[in-house]
């Protein structure tokens, strides 16, 4: 059996996860073993590994024809296919729809829940306060509440100048 | 540089404490991140990784976190013992020392915090307690991370959160690792069973040495996989939950050998003592299994007056790397086994050998 990385080598270190329900393996040979550092606390997941290669295989196969090029970096799927990584965080536009069924496989949920920069979640937060008074706004009209649809204007303009400001200090 | 004039030394880093230390050897919470449009270092140019690096290592060095005077270096001034040693310290992936110019390291001083500039992402922070202290090492690394997103411009995107070179870390780019010795369920064979229920809560377990499932020294990390979709709080919440339950269970098991099979464990211990205090040659792998029976010992008070620190001290001495930066000239393996065993007759000199207490409805059965 060839080691699944450099395809040269014969395999020595074989290697079985669970991830999900689903029984993952990994046959390398003992200097990518090495070179990746499969017994190593600080960096290397066997699952970063694994779904790194799956990876590089959807991209592959959800593409066949047409090849995708990241216009920031100059990366495309094949060499995706060779480091199961990314080359840039523009990449993720380029590779957006070959990516999408495989995070959503790999992962919890297919979006970010948590921490962002502050900045950004304070844009989030008011970028989401504008929508509810926008349909306010809208409601109010119809049902004729000019008091309330005055005020409402008010609220709108004030939230859009706080978030011109947010999102222009760095 | 010599990195080992700045590390605090074994023997003190082994005496830090923390909760529930006899089972969890430490806590782990690291972050990925990246600077916005730059390429990820492993498709980077060199000049652009070095450019990268340029702007990352003073935005961190100069971190109020990092204590005023971190290590700080790129890594090609690292000679290849000097980086054997951060990896046999668990301060740097095998990944990381690796790397030459254009990726770098800072190290706060009380080495609780350790970024890995241009590791496979532009940083790659990780905070590190001794014990079980998920939170604090989270709430800590969290801190960093804040004080540096007013510094760096990250890549982050709302619907994917932080973007990383690797898929697998996008969202958060948290990784939550526990170190943990199990002695007790691997005695007790129970270990495969566990792993297998905490890989089916998608959490990741392996032998933190030796190769594939081998746990060498009985030491194991358990950590999250996934990063997309769960909150940070969350994943250091599931966590800690499961890492209490594990402590349980190896607890657990521990008693339930000195019940059912007293003479199996003394027998382990008193042999793995025998070795390590009067061989002339014995290997990195011998010596940790070895000592992973002489810490359960310890730990099981069969040899009174012994710290856990000195076979903590014991495990990272021990290994390659530091064993031949403790000897000037170039070591082959064969002379590495005999320093080895030299080194452990002689820190083991004034330990005696264990002298296991039978509970008194086993001891009118045996020669005790
Ligand atoms: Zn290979
Ligand atoms: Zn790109």
């Amino acid at each position: 059996m060839l080691c699944m990385l450099c395809k040269q080598n014969e395999a020595k270190v074989h290697l079985t996860q669970i991830v999900q329900d689903k029984v993952q393996k990994v046959d390398l040979c003992e200097d990518c073993a090495k070179t990746k550092g499969v017994n190593d606390p600080a960096g290397f997941s066997l699952a970063d590994l694994l779904l790194g290669l799956g990876a590089a295989k959807e991209i592959e196969e959800t593409n066949a024809g047409e090849e995708l090029k990241c216009p920031n970096c100059g990366f495309t799927q094949a060499d995706f296919k060779k480091a199961g990584r990314l080359g840039c965080s523009e990449c993720y536009e380029t590779f957006a729809e070959p990516l999408d069924s495989l995070l959503k496989s790999m992962h919890k949920g297919p979006r970010h829940v948590g921490k962002a920069p502050q900045a950004l979640a304070q844009s989030r937060d008011l970028t989401e306060r504008l929508r509810i008074l926008q349909k306010k706004l809208e409601k109010s009209i119809t049902q004729e509440d000019f008091e309330m649809a005055a005020h409402l204007r008010d609220e709108i303009k004030a939230t859009k100048d706080r978030l011109n400001q947010v999102t222009t200090t760095p | 540089m010599d990195v080992t004039q700045y590390l605090i030394s074994p023997a003190e880093a082994t005496r830090r404490s923390g909760p529930h230390d006899k089972i969890v050897m430490s806590s782990r919470v690291r972050l990925a991140r990246n600077i916005k449009g730059l390429s990820f270092p492993g498709w980077a140019k060199k000049a652009e990784r070095v450019r990268a690096l340029e702007t990352v290592r003073p935005a961190v060095e100069t971190l109020p976190q990092m204590g005023g005077t971190p290590f700080s270096d790129s890594m090609d001034n690292l000679t290849a013992i000097d980086k054997q040693i951060l990896v046999e310290r668990h301060l740097i992936s095998r990944e990381h020392a690796a790397k030459t110019a254009g990726s770098g390291l800072v190290i706060s001083k009380d080495e609780s915090l350790c970024v890995m500039i241009n590791e496979e992402d532009h940083l790659r922070m990780q905070a590190l307690r001794p014990g079980l202290q998920m939170k604090q090492a989270w709430l800590a690394i969290d801190q960093v991370d804040s004080e540096l997103e007013r510094r760096l411009e990250y890549a982050f995107n709302s619907e994917l959160g932080y973007l990383t070179a690797c898929p697998t870390n996008l969202g958060t780019g948290i990784r939550v690792s526990a170190m943990l010795h199990l002695p007790g369920l691997v005695l007790s064979e129970h270990i495969n069973q566990i792993i297998q229920s905490v890989n089916k809560l998608g959490l990741a377990v392996r032998g933190l040495y030796g190769e594939g499932t081998e746990a060498l020294g009985n030491v194991f990390q358990v950590s999250n996989q996934m990063t997309l979709g769960e909150s940070e709080t969350d994943i250091v919440e599931r966590l800690n939950k499961v890492l209490l339950q594990i402590i349980e269970h190896e607890e657990n098991a521990r008693v339930m050998l000195l019940e059912k099979k007293p003479k199996m464990v003394f027998n382990h211990i008193g042999r793995a003592y025998g070795i390590l205090a009067n061989a002339h040659s014995i290997s990195s792998k011998e010596t940790m299994n070895l000592l992973s029976l002489m810490r359960l010992g310890v730990d099981l008070e069969l040899f009174p007056g012994v710290e856990r620190s000195l076979v903590d001290e014991l495990f990272i001495i021990t290994q390659p790397a530091h064993l031949q930066k403790t000897f000037s000239e170039k070591l082959a393996a064969e002379e590495r086994d005999v320093l080895r065993a030299d080194m452990l007759r002689e820190r083991l000199r004034t330990v005696h050998r264990p002298n296991p207490k039978l509970p008194p409805s086993l001891d009118k059965n045996s020669s005790q």
